[in-house]
């Protein structure tokens, strides 16, 4: 490989912050202290530090952490380190949202300008602040501070919802929601004393039939005890007496469905995983949670971080996985925190590492944090992300539990699927298919935001009708009525409000020809602009594609394009024109797109054209 | 890449395109069985010498009981397949991928473009006027765009870079197809002086902070031309010709030669105009360097002539 390098150093602080995370550099090969000898007779680095590939991520981050951006001379230096070339190294800070790679001030709002929160009053917010502040990118005169918009950031039963991060030698990243102008004002002019967000606490806490969320808001849970001393790894032992194949029986039997979107039965990937010869092989937890509206794994992490450290263990032993990831988006500091201080409290008492309770087994579990790329939740792109490339999708088969990460048979799943194992064990297969209907079993965890009395999140068994469900939060405030409710998130489609007896199942809203998704039940009342709704959904979809292939990449521009017209009054060669052109765009993206990100990208838009009748006239 | 040798003899799977039974070795692609049985299929993204990246779509084919259209260039045929090239759905999806690029890209030098765009009566002005060049295209933000009221098409258009004697990048013609970023890194210069950079419609071929190539790792390979299936990458020389409008491909003479500045002896492709060399290409399929030179082999012919405004 030719690298060639700019002839700039890089700061000290830049360099320290590589250096702290990589070590000293050895040699003058790899960006250390030139020695004439010796250098000019070995050469380090090289395929050695190109193992160690996937730690560009992390070092990105330290740099951003350290500094807000990433300079030029700071990248050259990363790149001579690790012994990757500077356009790759570049193509991959590029990618991240929440990585800069123009000069940035240390301290950045990222303020959520998605769907749920424009129900909340995000569009003020954000109109004030331009007024007040100015404009998106603009400076603080102690050139401290800028705003920027954000894509959902996973609050959305509290929006407006805000997040700040700040760079220095003691980084730091802290979540405001719900935030008034004054909130986001004053932590702009970083006013002492603004009080972070706490973890949501369930609106049905105390309830006996709660199972995924009983110990949340009831624990503390940064403290291991607490979560053992309320049943906090009983399951990890009950798996150990049951040994790997028993857990793997279990699991199937209790025909536990993915909750990340695809609803794959967990047993069937598990067991496929499990047979692979090939060695080593990787858990990985998707905790990427960027669907708008999704925020029910956030409150797991927060308030029962334990839990998902536990269930991964089962899942690494099962599996005979000695290696865990939790990909985690870059906006849940909080979340970050609580899992942190879970995992190190389980190293400190033996329940990771090498031995595990003494039963011999090892599994090591690290967190990768995500960069704001809602792409990096599609399995393959995260493979890439961790890897340290850019985070696009690959093209199946090979599928995961073949050639994961690292080319490796890796399992995936998602948060909420994982916690279920702990119920799966707790009440044998059998017994937690007892829960639900027949296609579906367990309870499911909703995402309700919007124009909701209780936004928050909740857990129903499988079976029940939308409506319960919508009742159970209280209904739509000030009596007003229900204009439409979206299901499963952007990715998903809209039903009526003559529509919410459908039955909360995966194979019933099959049938129904609408999708769970990611658990998302967004309620939009009759106030609501639904043209402004869609204009945002295109324009997530727009910013998020990853750009590899063109139905996705230009489809998703053009539909947002045509959205535009329609919704301004001028549309090209009349609204049935246009409509035909969004669904001719919509059809090629669903075909022949590469991943689910494309094939999705027209499926709301087109449920609230064909579902809600939108442009119809005389419809809002 | 070349295959590695394989010791036994390869197997035959036989598969089913648009009712005709064809028999294709394992591993080959429903590409490969349908160029058996002379089905033109319109590839962009596709090199005969690179890994498909399978990133343009517009090879895309129906295979019965697969749930979206899978691209024929990368999706291997197995036994029992039945695939149907010239389904309405099928040519709705190609048609659309060509009216998406040609409405956002500048495909005036994509040699296969019109055909493509005749065959699949693609219709790119439907999308309405396209928006000018946009000169901060190299800067955007990833995961950040302008609100738009829909009146022009977006379009890739930013300013041509010329930043050296040899060749030039338009980017406004690029479709991303990767293959460039393939030729120049593993695939093979092992240079990796560009890469893909930022996100989604900003994805853009770019050095690190976008820095003139002469400040980049590129070694003049012109690999990367030699790939390149829009002109984006063009000699400087086939580049000022067009500008003059004395660029005449009809009148062009192409002889192949051996180089003769080292002793691989590679084969060159000498494209002659008015009796001067006006750029050098080398024929993909030779078994050993598969289209690739070096600076010397692909650029050196400035030294064999003293070409108008060749300067060294
Ligand atoms: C664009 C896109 C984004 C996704 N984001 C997530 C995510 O944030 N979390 C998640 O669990 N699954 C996400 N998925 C689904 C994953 O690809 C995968 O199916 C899931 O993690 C598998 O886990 P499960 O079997 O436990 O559901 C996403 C899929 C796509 C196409
Ligand atoms: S569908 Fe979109 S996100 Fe997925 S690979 Fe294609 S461009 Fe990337
Ligand atoms: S000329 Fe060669 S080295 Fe330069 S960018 Fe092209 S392929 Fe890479
Ligand atoms: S410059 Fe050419 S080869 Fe490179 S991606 Fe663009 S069209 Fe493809
Ligand atoms: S946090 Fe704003 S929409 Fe989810
Ligand atoms: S040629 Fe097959 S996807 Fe581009």
């Amino acid at each position: 490989m030719d690298i060639k390098l700019l002839n700039v150093a890089p700061t000290e602080d830049e360099k320290e912050a590589v250096d702290l995370l990589l070590g000293p550099a050895l040699s003058g090969w790899d960006g250390g202290e030139r020695d004439a000898l010796t250098d000019t007779r070995v050469a380090e680095g090289g395929h050695e530090s190109r193992e160690d590939r996937h730690l560009l991520l992390p070092v990105l981050w330290a740099v951003q952490d350290r500094i807000g951006y990433i300079s030029a001379p700071a990248l050259a230096y990363i790149s001579k380190r690790m012994t990757i070339a500077p356009a790759e190294v570049y193509g991959v800070a590029s990618f991240y949202m929440m990585l800069a790679t123009e000069p940035t001030p240390p301290r950045v709002l990222h303020v959520c300008e998605d769907i749920a929160c424009k129900c909340l009053g995000s569009d003020d917010l954000i109109a004030t602040l331009q007024e007040r502040f100015g404009p998106e990118g603009a400076v603080s005169a102690d050139g401290r501070s800028t705003w920027h918009r954000s894509p959902c950031l996973g609050q959305c039963d509290r929006g407006p919802a805000v997040l700040m991060m700040e760079a220095g030698l003691e980084p730091f990243t802290r979540t405001y929601a719900p935030a008034s102008t004054a909130t986001a004002l004053a932590v702009l002019s970083e006013e002492e004393g603004v009080a972070g967000t706490e973890p949501s606490e369930p609106y049905q806490l105390g309830d006996p039939s709660l199972r995924l969320l009983r110990r949340i808001g009831v624990i503390d849970p940064l403290s291991l005890d607490d979560y053992r001393a309320k049943g906090g790894y009983d399951a990890l032992r009950a798996a150990v007496s049951l040994g790997p194949a028993g857990v793997i029986r279990e699991i199937k039997d209790s025909r536990l469905m993915g909750r990340g979107g695809a609803a794959f039965p967990t047993g069937v990937k598990w067991e496929a995983v499990a047979q692979q010869p090939a060695r080593p092989k990787f858990l990985i937890c998707n905790a990427d949670e960027s669907e708008p509206g999704t925020f029910k794994d956030r409150v797991i992490m927060e308030g029962d971080p334990c839990s998902l450290v536990e269930s991964m263990t089962i899942a690494g032993y099962a599996m005979g996985v000695e290696n865990g990831f939790i990909y985690l988006r870059g906006e849940y500091p909080e979340a970050e925190r609580a899992l942190q201080s879970a995992i190190d409290q389980a190293y400190d008492r033996g329940l990771l590492g090498d031995d595990i309770m003494g039963e011999g087994f090892t599994f090591d579990l690290e967190i990768r944090r995500g960069a704001g790329a809602y792409i990096c939740g599609e399995e393959t792109a995260i493979f890439n992300s961790i890897e340290g490339y850019r985070g696009e999708p690959r093209s199946k088969p090979p599928f995961p539990v073949e050639k994961g990460v690292f080319q490796k048979p890796t399992a995936i799943n998602n948060v909420e699927t994982l916690i279920n194992v702990l119920d799966v064990i707790r009440r044998s297969g059998p017994g937690y298919a007892e829960t639900g209907t027949t296609g579906s079993t367990g309870m499911k965890l909703f995402c309700l935001s919007g124009n909701i009395e209780r936004p928050g999140v909740y857990e129903v068994p499988f079976g029940g009708t939308l409506r319960e469900l919508i009742d159970l939060a209280g209904g739509v405030p000030d009596g007003r009525e229900i204009q439409a409710v979206l299901l499963g998130g952007a990715a998903g489609s809209f039903v009526r409000p003559d529509e919410l007896d459908i039955e909360l199942s995966f194979e019933a809203v099959r049938e129904a020809k609408t999708t769970l998704g990611s658990g998302v039940v967004m309620v939009f009342d009759d106030t609501v602009n639904m043209h402004g709704i869609l204009q945002r959904i295109a324009q997530f979809f727009r910013n998020e594609s990853c750009g590899q292939c063109v139905p996705c990449r230009v489809g998703t521009v053009r539909q947002q394009e045509a959205l535009a017209r329609l919704a301004s009054g001028k549309p090209r060669g009349g609204v049935e024109t246009e409509l035909e052109l969004i669904a001719e765009i919509g059809g090629c993206m669903r075909d022949a797109s590469i991943c689910g990100l494309g094939q999705a990208a027209s499926s709301a838009v087109e449920s609230a054209i064909d579902r809600l009748g939108v442009f119809k006239e005389g419809a809002r | 890449m070349s295959d590695p040798v394989m010791m036994m003899p390869k197997r035959m799977v036989e598969l089913e395109v648009d009712g005709q039974t064809v028999k294709v070795f394992e591993g080959e692609t429903i590409l490969d069985a349908c160029n058996k049985v002379e089905i033109d299929t319109p590839t962009l993204c596709f090199g005969e010498t690179l890994q498909p990246k399978n990133a343009c779509r517009v090879c895309v084919v129906e295979v019965e009981g697969a749930r979206v259209l899978q691209p024929s260039c990368s999706r291997k045929a197995e036994a029992g397949m039945k695939v149907h090239t010239n389904s309405e759905r099928v040519r709705a999806s190609r048609r659309m991928v060509l009216e998406l690029l040609a409405s956002s890209v500048d495909l005036s030098t994509t040699s296969v473009a019109p055909e493509y765009l005749e065959a699949y009566e693609a219709r790119p002005e439907k999308f309405g006027p396209q928006a000018p060049p946009d000169t901060h295209r190299d800067h955007h933000r990833a995961g950040h765009s302008a609100v738009t009221d829909g009146q022009l098409a977006a379009t890739v258009y930013q300013g041509i870079k010329i930043d050296n004697e040899l060749y030039t990048r338009d980017y406004s013609k690029c479709i991303l197809c990767y293959k460039c970023v393939d030729a120049c890194g593993e695939q093979w210069q092992n240079t990796f002086a560009i890469s893909v950079a930022g996100r989604g419609f900003d994805a853009r071929i770019s050095t690190e902070f976008v820095v003139p190539l002469p400040e980049s790792a590129c070694v003049y390979c012109g690999n990367c031309i030699q790939v390149c299936p829009t002109g984006a990458l063009m000699f400087k020389s086939e580049h000022d010709l067009r500008e003059e409008g004395e660029w005449r491909e009809e009148e062009q003479t192409v002889t192949t030669t051996i180089c003769t500045y080292c002793g691989v002896g590679c084969n060159l492709e000498l494209h002659v105009q008015d009796n001067s060399i006006v750029k050098v290409t080398s024929p993909p399929d030779h078994s050993i360097t598969h289209g690739n030179l070096c600076i010397k082999g692909r650029f050196g012919f400035q030294h064999a002539q003293a070409r108008d405004g060749a300067k060294k």
